[in-house]
């Protein structure tokens, strides 16, 4: 039998058919939708006089636009409450699940896809949102779709889709102290750049990745569209399994055991092609921040920014424009500068995890003077095991606020807008200009440097305070 | 709900010779909050194109006079970032038929396809070309052939092919659109679930 990747074998398990030069019918197990790109793909469906074809596959959670406090308040912004009532209005037409506002189990979707357990290896799950890719940490072929797509799922239950190219991303070795899954995920973008997996799915492997926490994988998986790739999977394994296990949408019983010996079939075989290999040393990396207007501009935190004295015609335009917008010279070092803001939240480091990560850093010291602190659960389930778990004792004690569950300053759709001028370390996936408000400057990190950043308002090297 | 029909054409163009335009700059989030698929051309651009009191930023390219055309020029790695369908509506919205660059993030060219929106893909060097051809006369026309797959700098007649999925070129010459596509394969779709169990 031909080697197979793993990415192959879950594609190809879900071909419906291929049309001759074109793309393929891809079935699509899992569909998730929230307010902002979906109205208009249920206004084409109605222009269509379509139904939704399997309403059970499809669940729904308003979280891009909402505010993050006062969430039991009617939202106060016009247009964003519009969108979520148009969200509500639609699942109820058409037989959605919603997990509304103040639900017990609302909250970023892709935060609360694996923990209800609507996330499961070897499923196609897609939704109108780039970094769906975080559900590829379970061993599941997830991508973002647009809404034209999103409408095609609605109405057929599939998309057209042309096969990706594979690549596989060997991270092997040991990580150093205070050097997580962030820093690997914003040391490979420096590495292969901004656009390096375009055209490519890629699948992470090695002993550095397999010893990863679930939630550090779909960290991981999440900032794969950050280096142009459609989406980044995992080989589920022991730990996967024992997450999956017990969550309300697991299969239980005879459908768990037949579903197990499925996903244990779901690895890349020995032998299988890629079109395209990376290996690096886990040993090599470092706490990583960015310093320009796209991921792959990062670097260790203690290094200078590069001095672009190789760059040529719009490289060097692209370069310049890139550190003016943020106010750094080249060649300087980022480690000491002043920071105004700090976030921690979004589906890249929302997670329960990544709150315990900062408060235990944070204990016993205190928030620095000059420091906005935006704290925000990735889900309901996460804030109520932080309230649980003393988290947010914690925090209150160190002078920082739990918000609400939402996307918050990750883009800045709602209220939480990072104002003009400001620095923001911020743990969530873009550092684009003007992602987190207009002018506003985002320097990318883990939760780890935020929490340094929060304590002394400086860009700090969280090794030295550890 | 067809697309419209794309048709061979002549226009000048307008250069953005930045790198990785990601849909953040092409439509900033917080126009994202529309319920319908109209008025995004008016924030194309948005942060660039006008300043923190709302008047129009002197200079940038979609502000003067000198730059015109269908034909959007931009550096490589362009529509890298989030998924919204929203930047290929707001730059066909504009009135743009054509993007040239010489990488396209993929999210953005399946995006762009569904809308009618053609991206095209050409070598760096050509690219730089291009933009010195625009530099030297803004007046400067291009021919979009897309029968042919080829884009040609009318005045020196140097012409570059450029890929397309030949699924997604009859879809674009003929106006059709995937979802009818799909609806019309309901039957196999229920067939192909119901062989999975
Ligand atoms: S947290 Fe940010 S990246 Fe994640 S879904 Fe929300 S807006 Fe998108």
């Amino acid at each position: 039998m031909e080697a197979k990747t793993l990415f192959d074998k879950v594609w190809d398990a879900h071909v419906v058919k291929k049309i001759v030069g074109g793309p393929s019918v891809l079935y699509i197990d899992r569909h998730f939708i929230h307010e902002v790109t979906s109205p208009v793909a249920f206004v084409g469906l109605e222009k269509r006089g379509l139904n939704v074809f399997h309403p059970g596959q499809t669940f729904a959670t308003p979280d891009h636009n909402i505010p993050t406090i006062d969430q039991d308040q009617p939202i106060k912004d016009e247009l964003s409450r519009n969108q979520v009532n148009k969200l509500t209005a639609n699942c109820q037409k058409h037989g959605i699940t919603l997990y509304g506002l103040n639900h017990k189990w609302a909250g970023i979707i892709h935060v609360i896809g694996p923990e209800l357990g609507l996330t499961q290896p070897g499923m196609t799950i897609v939704c109108g949102d780039s970094h769906t890719s975080t559900h590829g940490a379970f061993g599941a072929l997830a991508f973002g779709i647009g809404t034209s797509e999103v409408e095609m799922v609605l109405a057929s239950q599939c998309v057209l889709q042309p096969k990706p190219k594979k690549m596989r991303i060997t991270v092997n070795g040991t990580l150093h102290k205070g050097v997580i899954s962030k820093d690997i995920a914003l040391y490979i973008i420096s590495k292969i750049s901004a656009s390096g997996g375009t055209g490519y799915f890629i699948e992470y492997a090695g002993s550095a990745i397999s010893s990863l926490s679930m939630e550090a994988r779909m960290t991981l998986c999440n900032m794969s569209i950050e280096c142009g790739a459609r989406g980044g999977i995992i080989a589920p394994d022991e730990k996967t399994f024992a997450y999956v296990k017990g969550r309300e949408f697991a299969p239980r019983g005879e459908a768990w055991d037949k579903a197990l010996a499925y996903w244990k079939t779901l690895k890349t075989d020995e032998g299988a092609m890629f079109d395209d290999e990376y290996t690096f040393d886990a040993a090599d990396i470092d706490p990583m921040i960015t310093y320009g207007t796209n991921p792959g501009m990062g670097m260790g935190i203690k290094a200078n920014i590069p001095d672009g004295n190789d760059l040529k015609g719009t490289d060097k335009i692209t370069f310049e424009k890139s550190l003016s917008y943020m106010g750094f010279k080249a060649g300087e070092k980022l480690e000491g500068k002043p920071v105004d803001y700090v976030f921690v939240g979004s589906c890249t480091n929302g997670r329960i995890e990544d709150l315990r990560m900062f408060a235990e850093f944070v204990k016993g010291k205190h928030k620095a003077g000059n420091v906005v602190a935006w704290i925000v659960p990735g889900s309901k389930q996460v804030e109520k095991q932080a309230e649980e778990e003393g988290l947010t004792e914690i925090l209150k004690a160190a002078g920082f606020q739990l918000r609400q569950p939402g996307c918050s300053a990750c883009l800045a759709m709602n209220d939480d807008k990072i104002p003009a001028g400001k620095y923001s370390v911020s743990t969530s996936n873009r550092n684009f200009e003007g992602r987190q408000g207009p002018n506003s400057r985002t320097l990318l990190a883990s939760p780890l440097v935020a929490a340094a950043a929060a304590i002394t308002g400086k860009i700090t090297d969280p090794r030295d305070l550890m | 709900m067809a697309i419209d029909k794309f048709i061979t054409f002549t226009s000048k163009a307008v250069p953005l010779p930045i790198e990785n335009v990601d849909t953040d700059q092409i439509i900033p989030a917080r126009f994202l909050k529309a319920v319908e698929r109209k008025g995004f051309g008016d924030n194309l651009f948005r942060d660039w194109r006008y300043d923190k009191n709302n008047q129009p930023v002197p200079g940038f390219v979609l502000n003067t006079p000198t730059y015109s055309g269908t034909i959007l020029v931009a550096g490589k790695n362009f529509g890298s970032g989030s998924s919204r369908e929203h930047a290929a509506w707001a730059i066909y919205d504009f009135g743009f038929k054509v993007v040239v660059s010489s990488f396209f993030a993929d999210i953005f060219k399946n995006n762009a396809l569904n809308n009618g929106l053609l991206p095209v893909q050409v070598e760096g060097s050509f690219l730089e070309k291009i933009f010195s051809v625009i530099k030297e006369d803004a007046g400067a026309e291009f021919k979009v052939d897309l029968i042919e797959q080829k884009f040609t700098i009318v005045k020196t007649g140097e012409a570059a092919s450029f890929d397309i999925n030949p699924y997604k070129k009859e879809c674009l010459l003929n106006g059709y659109d995937d979802i009818d596509y799909l609806v019309s394969c309901r039957d196999e779709i229920t067939a192909f679930e119901q062989g999975r169990h």
